[in-house]
């Protein structure tokens, strides 16, 4: 089996989709391209640097991509960096799906950090779902960091998975700014254990008309654990209208602190707010007791719901 | 007149059960009998301790500092764990059921069925009136109404095929048309050997019991067949204004 597919081996996708010449892929391990396919209407350069790569990828106008690109950044090593600058940009009334796999299964001593611009243009519509498998030891660090800019009607959904294995580091720092009529949903679910640190930094600017935005975070602890959210919507346009959501469930020693900035710069602008940080709530865990479960069992099942 | 079946044994019992709540008596000195496989309603007035007595019964957390006895198959299970009670054939369905965000409604069933087959799971949402096709990959939570919620709990506990199933205000948040899929619930539970207890002040519910306890203030007023609870009920109990007991508190009323 070539690395590629043994990296790919790791995600839930099956890595037939790398044979498939209708998906377009890249399968990288550290600062090496290891696969790579693309499709008509979508354009994508790679440049490997010392560490990692520059990554430019472009829908053209007027163009949907069919089938869901699949990005697989992964490293096989036990030990590296792996630095991605990585630029997309979807023209006017294209679209796009990209299912992005982080995997780092040996993971000891990895920094996976990325930077990325995304310019999706009026009407256009992007998808960026990225899932994480790490290592059981917790041994990474991931540290992405996102500029989003949305045109009008544009849409922009992105969430944030870790899958398998544990967390180590995440220090999420997303930023949106939208335009007319834009829409915008940001979602992150962690899973924290042991000694894992969970940072997540979003932050999303209404800033046309019409303009719509959802943050969410759905964020368990155990352990010694820590997670600190801090979740920005800012509103500063009429018929703006924004949600900011964070739930955290809290077990053991572990800690979470939730900071939600909420303002509305425009009186026909409208932002709300609900957090929710502690235990598994006790109805919950009551009900699933009385059907027999274990407490451990009960609150596992409490968390992967949350997460799901 | 319906009695107890000659060979039905009591499977559960309370005996001079007493809890305080804040330091207020919640249930004074109640001891009742609960005949294996009959169908039974605590009956009572809004705060006469018809839920408590079944958080009780069950072992929920705060409801555990107790005087008297829970006895469950002829032994005291005060020490006895929710869990352990569950895992012994207990279950309780709630008033209002909990919400899971995430957790669909084939997974939640699975958690208490016996048998984790998709077909159980199909036939126990046919049961109380929802589409399995519908309502297996939806999630438990806000999405879903009262009534839909009260219906997936309910399926939960036929999916669970329990030795004793409480089931609080099985009616609250039902409509009209589904009360009788309900009623229908209670039946295929008897029938498959549950004992069920029904807690209600509704007469249309407390009609599927084949007997019934009537409470007040936390205390035995009255047991018997359910047409003398209904009757003593309405004569009784609802002109009364429930800050006192009932005139009479003859708590040992035929059976």
């Amino acid at each position: 089996m070539n690395l590629a597919n043994q990296l790919f081996q790791n995600t839930e996708t099956d890595s037939k989709v790398l044979k498939d010449s209708e998906v377009a892929h890249v399968v990288l391990n550290q600062n090496k391209v290891l696969s790579q396919n693309t499709v008509p209407g979508l354009r994508v350069d790679l440049k490997e640097t010392k560490d990692g790569i520059r990554a430019f990828l472009t829908v053209r106008e007027e163009t949907q991509i069919p089938k869901t690109v699949h990005l697989c950044f992964g490293m096989m090593p036990e030990k590296g960096i792996q630095r991605i600058e990585m630029e997309i940009n979807l023209e006017k009334n294209s679209r796009l799906s990209v299912l992005a796999h982080c995997v780092f299964p040996n993971a000891v001593d990895v920094h996976h950090i990325m930077n990325a611009t995304i310019n999706i243009e009026e009407n256009a519509r992007y998808s960026y779902i990225e899932k994480h498998i790490h290592s059981p030891e917790g041994g990474v660090k991931v540290i992405p960091k996102a500029t989003v800019h949305l045109g009008p009607h544009a849409q922009y959904k992105t969430e944030f998975d870790l899958v398998k294995g544990r967390v180590g580091l995440i220090d999420i720092d997303y930023e949106t700014h939208c335009d007319t009529k834009s829409v915008m949903e940001m979602t992150a679910r962690i899973n924290g254990l042991a000694e894992d640190d969970i940072k997540v930094n979003e932050a999303g600017y209404l800033n046309g008309e019409g303009a719509r935005g959802a943050l969410t975070s759905k964020i368990a602890v155990r352990d010694r654990a820590k997670a600190e959210i801090r979740n920005k919507l800012i509103a500063s346009a009429p018929y703006a209208r924004g949600h900011v959501d964070c739930k955290e469930i809290v077990q053991d020693k572990a800690t979470a602190t939730a900071i939600p900035i909420v303002e509305v710069h425009h009186p026909q602008a409208h932002i709300t707010h609900e957090a929710a940080i502690g235990s598994v709530d006790d109805k919950q865990l009551q009900t699933l007791l009385s059907r027999g479960l274990s407490e451990d069992e009960a609150v596992e099942l409490i968390i992967q719901g949350l997460l799901s | 007149m319906i009695k107890k079946q000659k060979k039905a044994m009591n499977i559960l019992q309370t005996k001079n059960l007493t809890l305080s709540l804040n330091g207020i008596k919640i249930l004074d000195d109640l001891s009742i009998d609960i005949w294996e496989g009959h169908v039974h309603a605590l009956v009572g007035p809004n705060g006469a301790g018809k839920s408590t007595l079944a958080f009780t019964i069950m072992g929920l957390q705060g409801y555990r500092n107790i005087q008297g006895d829970v006895i469950y198959q002829g032994k005291s299970i005060n020490d006895a764990d929710l869990d352990e009670r569950a895992r012994k054939g207990i279950t309780l369905a709630w008033q209002e059921p909990a919400r899971f965000e995430g957790l669909k409604v084939k997974d939640y069933l699975r958690v208490s069925s016996r048998d984790k087959e998709k077909k159980t799971l199909e036939q126990v949402l046919n049961q109380v009136g929802l589409d399995p096709e519908n309502y297996l990959n939806r999630a438990v939570d806000k999405t879903l109404s009262g009534g839909e919620r009260k219906k997936i709990e309910l399926a939960s506990i036929l999916a669970m095929k329990p030795k004793i199933a409480l089931l609080d205000e099985p009616d609250s948040g039902i409509d009209v048309e589904s009360l009788e899929k309900i009623f229908e619930a209670v039946k295929i539970l008897k029938k498959e050997g549950t004992t069920v207890i029904l807690i209600t002040h509704s007469e249309a519910v407390l009609e599927q019991a084949e007997h019934a306890f009537l409470i007040c203030c936390g205390a035995l007023q009255r047991k018997g067949t359910v047409d003398k609870i209904n009757r003593y009920f309405g004569e009784k109990c609802i002109p009364c204004d429930h800050k006192n007991r009932p005139e009479e508190t003859n708590s040992g009323g035929e059976s």
